[in-house]
């Protein structure tokens, strides 16, 4: 075990991949020698050449076609977007073509082996262009799986495990929490499971359900909440696509009660997809309406950031709502 | 640290000079005149008797297809199809110039390279009838074709977006240090596309070894070249990325031949991509949902139409005793035969069973594709009526 930041748990779950496996290579705007504007990529050139570890141009759609092709070839590419803001120009790489590949050609090939990890989120003073949770957008898409870490410890775990997923996954690591979230990580390999949510906390009279940085803030507001006498059950959700909704209606039919927190705007954001299958699995269990504590349905904003954002007492006051239904 | 100064290879000036389209020649390479007579001062490719015979046959072969083809859409057999004539000596002889190991990424109108590879009249039938023959599972429209064994990458119908991804495989190659490169079609409509710009410009900072072969057919749908781009061709942009380029008269198989030869030498010598750019014209439709009549000329047509590449191949493997007027027709009237014959056997093949619908969109089916499958078949056998093509085999068959 070693004491490591959620980017130093990057950097060494990418050495041990690349140890791993020489097909493995690391590639984005700034990755190489400088080691990414996060430095989630240092030392890798050095370690394992320019030939696997290397900066392109800048570029999204080329980085992402590219990877598409090396993917392809047999190769397991793991391309880095700076931003998930500037993922875009890469949406019909994304869309269109490693979602569908292996659909396409009838499992004749495929980039199973790709990986694309790129920061999102806010918290950070980074306006609309260094702050969103594209997640949703990438949701609707059959054929891919989404990813998100909320601790050094998950995004190692996870992140290998995504690496060696057979299928494309775009791992979306919560850039506030780069250098803010530090826990013990095991220097050894080892994989968490994708596809699967995590109760990090069990309690009866509502379940709080979120991913990535989000996971402190309902930490939070749980905390606030026992302290009325209220026992919340917290859980990870982890992968967003594919979603465990067993885990989720599972913990929703003990506690009669769910909250979901997000940072991207509420209209089409993610937590509509979870509330419109928990209320299907889950109708007779429901005590109170499932509650949705979210980004505004405005672009991210700089001055009103902290108003913006579905923070803990948003989560608190959502918490009591709830309850007092 | 830094390989690359960018003002390493800037000369000075001290007047205002202003560099305009034109100050670069790029001549268009032509072998075989379009009577089949070669050039004196063209040094023709070697090729063989053989080779010469399989790139004729694989013409006339795409040609054949694509006048039954078209008929079968007509007909309603079909939902769709995109015909390549025209251009059938740029994407054979570009394909016969490979070697079998090499990648090729198309666009979507290079059947004449699947069919030099050896792609079987049961194989396009299968696929255009998407049927449960068909190794792509029936999932596409017709024409985007796919073959592993051939090393035919699956077509999707977004323009250009196999450009970076060629630049990528080709990387892979170069890795794994093997003897085999990556070729790219793709059309100059699609040349105006990102990915484009992307994928060359990547590939020549990356070092990949990949042919970007552009056929520059002089329309996209209906928007001609000369509202596409302002620029000298495709070509130009090549030299602007560092890229080396061929411009190569695409109606002559000689000058194509010998134009990949040459890229296909340079990209596995130097590690390093080469644009080849030929000159051609559609001569068909864009596709069957397309009618040119709106938009160009029938002049126009008839002055390409005497550009024929097979007819131009044809005099010079005349010239070469290699060609029989007879022999051929008989060649040609079996390909006829047996399009025909597979035409109405495959139309009867069945589609894939439903099952497949939720398969490898993933490497395995999760819990909600099951959840939806399973849905779906019921649903399916509340309403068999509704549903013929599957409603029988519910059950696997």
């Amino acid at each position: 075990m070693a004491k490591m930041n959620l980017l130093q748990a990057i950097n060494n779950a990418l050495i041990t991949a690349m140890e791993e496996n020489e097909k493995v290579m690391v590639f984005g705007e700034d990755v190489g020698h400088f080691g990414g504007v996060f430095r989630a990529t240092s030392n890798l050139q050095e370690k394992f050449g320019k030939g696997r570890c290397f900066n392109t141009p800048l570029t999204e759609q080329g980085i992402i076609g590219f990877a598409n092709g090396l993917a392809a070839q047999g190769s397991s590419p793991v391309a880095e977007i700076q931003f998930g803001d500037y993922i875009f120009p890469a949406f019909d790489q994304i869309v269109n073509e490693t979602a569908k590949w292996r659909y396409r050609s009838g499992g004749q090939f495929s980039v199973g082996t790709l990986t694309i990890r790129t920061p999102y989120g806010g918290g950070i003073a980074g306006g609309h262009y260094h702050s969103q949770s594209p997640e949703a957008y990438f949701a609707h898409t059959p054929g891919m799986k989404i990813v998100i870490p909320r601790n050094p410890y998950q995004a190692k775990g996870l992140l290998l495990a995504s690496i060696r997923d057979d299928n494309p996954v775009l791992f979306m690591e919560p850039k506030k929490l780069y250098r803010a979230s530090v826990g013990e990580v095991p220097e050894d390999d080892y994989e968490l499971p994708i596809g699967k949510a995590e109760v990090i906390k069990e309690g009866k009279d509502i379940t709080l359900l979120a991913w990535g940085a989000q996971i402190e803030i309902i930490e939070k507001a749980a905390e606030m909440a026992e302290k009325d006498g209220v026992s919340a059950e917290i859980i990870d959700l982890r992968s967003i696509l594919p979603w465990d909704a067993d885990t989720v209606a599972e913990s929703v039919m003990k506690t009669g009660r769910l909250l979901i927190n997000h940072e991207a705007p509420l209209t089409g954001g993610f937590a509509s997809e979870i509330a419109a299958t928990i209320q299907e699995r889950c109708f007779l269990y429901l005590e109170a309406p499932i509650s949705r504590v979210c980004g505004l349905d405005t672009p991210y904003p700089l001055a009103h950031e902290k108003e913006y954002m579905p923070d803990h007492l948003k989560t608190y006051e959502a918490i009591k709502r709830t309850l007092q239904y | 640290m830094h390989d690359r100064n960018h003002l390493a290879n800037v000369g000075m000036t001290h007047e205002v000079n202003v560099i305009t389209n034109g100050l670069l020649d790029i001549p268009m390479l032509q072998m075989l005149a379009e009577d089949g007579t070669p050039h004196k001062e063209a040094t023709l490719p070697e090729l063989d008797e053989k080779t010469a015979k399989d790139i004729l046959h694989a013409m006339q072969y795409v040609r054949v297809l694509d006048e039954r083809m078209i008929g079968a859409q007509r007909q309603g057999r079909i939902s769709f199809y995109l015909a390549c004539t025209g251009e059938e000596a740029a994407t054979t002889a570009s394909a016969a110039a490979l070697k079998p190991q090499d990648m090729i990424m198309s666009q979507y109108r290079e059947q004449g390279a699947l069919a030099y590879r050896g792609y079987t009249t049961e194989q396009f039938m299968n696929q255009m009838f998407s049927n449960e023959k068909d190794p792509n599972k029936g999932r596409q429209m017709p024409i985007h074709y796919g073959d592993k064994a051939l090393n035919f990458m699956t077509i999707s119908s977004p323009l250009g977006t196999q450009i970076p991804q060629a630049s990528g495989y080709a990387y892979g190659q170069k890795m794994e240090g093997t003897d085999a490169v990556t070729i790219c079609y793709f059309g100059e409509g699609a040349a105006s596309e990102g990915d484009f710009h992307a994928g060359l410009n990547m590939a020549a900072v990356l070092n990949c070894p990949v042919i970007f072969f552009c056929r520059n057919n002089g329309y996209a749908i209906s928007t001609p070249a000369s509202e596409q781009f302002a620029g000298d061709g495709i070509a130009s942009r090549g030299i602007g990325y560092g890229v080396k380029t061929i411009r190569v008269d695409g109606n002559d198989v000689m000058a194509v031949y010998a134009a990949t030869q040459t890229a296909r030498e340079i990209a596995v010598k130097e590690q390093c991509p080469v644009l080849i750019e030929a000159m051609t014209y559609r001569l068909a439709a864009h596709s069957t949902s397309d009618d040119p009549t709106g938009y160009r000329s029938r002049e126009e047509e008839e002055k390409w139409r005497a550009k024929d590449p097979i007819a131009r191949m044809k005099a010079w493997m005349t010239a070469q005793g290699w060609f029989d007027e007879e022999a051929n027709a008989k060649v040609v009237e079996k390909m006829r035969e047996d399009v025909l014959n597979e035409l109405k056997r495959v139309e009867k093949v069945d589609v894939p069973v439903i099952d497949e619908i939720i398969e490898d969109v993933y490497d395995t089916p999760p819990w909600h594709l099951k959840a939806q499958l399973k849905e779906l078949k019921e649903h399916i056998s509340k309403y068999p009526e509704h549903y013929p093509k599957t409603s029988g085999r519910l059950n696997r068959g």
